[in-house]
């Protein structure tokens, strides 16, 4: 018979205003008990306000070997960065 | 909000709210003594650390009940004193909490009877006219709520789970539900902090109780054993066999080295 | 806490490999020279995967294994206090054992195969946790010594070169900080602020926990098979001698503030190298404890099977009732909300 409890991903956040951070898995039978596991398990030293669980294989990941053509392609378009721009010191606030 | 009967004039002598605050904190560190036994034996790593959990909780509480309870005694008595020096008949918990652990599925269905109880104890409490237990009762109702949200979880998992989980859990009810009366039943003492708006009626508590471990056991497809005699008094000091073992156990080094500190 | 065992011989490497092979384990060594973090679906070679599972799986057992002799005074804890620590601590190895079974699935390895390779004798834990806890004093040498050379191993793993790992080590170490100081807190407590019996159950303790504790750190570097390859691959940031050598000179001072003897005549203070010599270490002891001839070997595999086996049908009935819930309609669920 069956045993073995499916992994799960948890992701917390940590204060009011944060987004929910990856903070690592855990064995969980069903959804209400993941969410308690992540609870017992991830949150002991008030590390969170506010918990996610999914099944880890419900994440739906990029291969790193494609990670050159997904990437890379980004890098040359500096134009899109602030820094990019020249404007005299004499124009204020932009 | 718990209200005082107005027809009660009888004070409240420091002596019966001692007895009675020390129901409420030898009942949450006997069962934080049983929980304790689990860690690092549980079913799964994580249960390990859920039971864990409930165990600070309970210890906590303890921690905070015996020391306001210490103060009324006013004898210069401490938390650990009152923990480790007295005696099974001086110690006030609820025989329920005393019971062994057994498998997990005796520890489950003990921790929904008594999660359930506790929930709306403190519910209660939390109106008491007693400010500091008031306090305290704040703070644990919040801890109790979420006890009851773990084993309410688990009893349901184990009782609509395998054949043989499900006869397990039955099996660990039918031998349990005879301690339930005592949670239940008001004794003297009960019924005078009641009057006194110190502590809720537990005819009121009885009732919520009930409704609770009712829908919950509907849930886990078990089925509620008939009302039993007990003859177990733990909040009065009349135990079963087993708190004399726990608590040789848990006071072994206080009692050996008296005096001693750690 | 920690395992001294990433030394034990695992698989051979393979000593030809095809050309283009050996191009991506060329570039692969390239990315650890560089400092890059290792992911979890980057090409690897297997014989670094095969090392890292076998040195990450030793240590969450190490951890799981270590939770019973500390356990064992749980309910005979002498405060309310000193008991919750003691619950906490010991929770907190939990935490740890899952932080890193968690790390070790991400390279392809079930926790439930890994937990069965523990529990049929297959693999290896820390020998430390086969010497008993007779006394609480245990308890405050364990925290003291046995989590003070786990910090000194576990400080440079946050480091290696494997991401997953070293998240764990991180996540793992901060919460670890706690765990050394309250066994010195004991042993300050009964040593010197104790009574007589207490300062001795202090002393005994020490002698016993002392030459365990210099051992966990594993065999000397002379010794050491593996040690070459997993620095190269920063795996491993120290070698065992370097780290027991940091180990002691933090420590003996330590004991002294305890008014407390370390149980080596040999041991001094050498000028010349600035560091404390000790007298030689009996690796015998060590060998045999590995092999499953310490005193508790039995008792702690004992007691992990029984949890095991007891928890069997508990394991069963939640996957089970899992199942059914999937199969009914999705009303009524409670105790949880959608994501937002």
């Amino acid at each position: 018979m069956n045993e073995d409890w499916a992994l799960y991903e948890v992701f917390i956040r940590a204060r009011s205003g944060l987004e929910h951070k990856h903070v690592g898995s855990l064995h969980a039978a069903d959804a209400r008990m993941a969410l308690e596991h992540a609870r017992d398990t991830y949150t002991r030293r008030q590390e969170g306000v506010s918990i996610w669980v999914v099944r880890s294989s419900d994440i739906v990941a990029s291969d790193p070997g494609e990670a050159e053509s997904l990437f890379e392609p980004a890098r040359d378009k500096v134009y899109r960065h602030p820094t990019f721009y020249t404007i005299p010191e004499d124009v204020k606030n932009i | 909000m718990i209200t005082a009967a107005e027809s009660n004039t009888d004070a409240v002598s420091a002596e019966q709210r001692l007895r009675y605050l020390l129901r409420l904190a030898d009942t949450s560190l006997v069962l934080g003594q049983r929980l304790s036994e689990w860690v690092g034996h549980a079913p799964t790593l994580e249960e390990d650390l859920a039971l864990g959990n409930i165990t600070l909780d309970l210890i906590g509480q303890a921690r905070l009940l015996l020391a306001y309870a210490a103060q009324v005694e006013g004898r210069g008595r401490d938390e650990d004193q009152l923990a480790f020096l007295r005696d099974a008949a001086e110690f006030c918990n609820v025989s329920l909490a005393e019971q062994p652990n057994g498998d997990f599925g005796q520890t489950i269905v003990r921790q929904v009877l008594l999660d359930a109880w506790q929930v709306e104890l403190y519910q209660s409490l939390v109106g008491s006219t007693d400010a500091q237990l008031a306090s305290i009762a704040a703070k644990a109702m919040k801890e109790c709520r979420y006890h009851w949200r773990f084993s309410c979880g688990w009893l349901v998992r184990l009782g609509d789970g395998t054949e043989e989980s499900h006869a397990r859990v039955q099996a660990a009810l039918d031998g349990l539900w005879r301690f339930t009366g005592e949670l239940l039943t008001p004794d003297a003492l009960d019924a005078h902090m009641a009057s006194h708006g110190i502590a809720p009626p537990l005819a009121a508590i009885r009732s919520r109780w009930e409704a609770r471990i009712d829908a919950a056991l509907e849930q886990a497809t078990l089925r509620r054993p008939p009302p039993a005699y007990f003859p177990w008094h733990g909040k009065r000091g009349v135990h079963t066999e087993h708190l004399g073992h726990l608590l040789a156990e848990m006071q072994h080094l206080q009692r050996v080295h008296p005096g001693a500190t750690w | 806490m920690y395992t001294q065992a990433l030394d034990s011989p695992g698989p051979e490497l393979a000593s030809a490999v095809p050309a283009a092979e050996a191009e991506r384990e060329r570039r692969f060594q390239e990315r650890i020279d560089r400092d890059e973090k290792i992911e979890p679906k980057d090409w690897m070679p297997e014989a670094y995967r095969q090392t890292l599972i076998r040195q990450i799986a030793q240590h969450a057992h190490s951890e799981i294994v270590g939770m019973l002799p500390e356990g064992n005074w749980i309910t005979r804890a002498p405060s309310l206090r000193r008991k919750a620590v003691l619950v906490a601590k010991v929770q907190d190895e939990g935490g740890h054992g899952m932080y890193l079974y968690s790390a070790a699935e991400t390279l392809g390895v079930s926790r439930g195969e890994l937990i069965g390779q523990l529990l049929a004798g297959r693999a290896k834990y820390s020998s430390i946790f086969n010497y008993p806890t007779l006394t609480w004093a245990d308890i405050g040498a364990i925290g003291w010594l046995v989590d003070g050379a786990a910090i000194m191993n576990q400080i440079p793993l946050c480091r290696c070169s494997y991401g997953p790992y070293a998240r764990a080590m991180v996540r793992i170490c901060k919460e670890e900080s706690f765990h050394q100081r309250q066994g010195y807190e004991i042993m300050l407590t009964l040593a010197r602020s104790g009574t007589r019996a207490q300062r001795e159950m202090a002393q005994d303790a020490l002698n016993r926990w002392w030459w365990p504790s210099l051992m966990m750190f594993g065999p000397s570097d002379t010794d050491s098979v593996h040690t070459a390859q997993s620095m190269r691959w920063r795996i491993k940031r120290f070698t065992n001698d370097e780290l027991r050598q940091k180990f002691i000179d933090a420590t003996v001072p330590q004991a002294r503030f305890l008014g407390l003897s370390i149980p080596d005549a040999d041991l001094r203070w050498d000028e010349a190298t600035q560091h404390y010599a000790t007298g030689p270490i009996d690796w015998s002891e060590f060998q045999a404890v590995l092999k499953g001839e310490g005193p508790c070997n039995r008792e702690r595999m004992g007691a992990r099977r029984a949890a095991h086996e007891s928890g069997q049908w508990v394991r069963e009935a939640a996957a089970a009732y899992a199942d059914k819930q999937r199969a009914r309609p999705a009303s009524g669920r409670s105790g949880y909300a959608q994501a937002s």
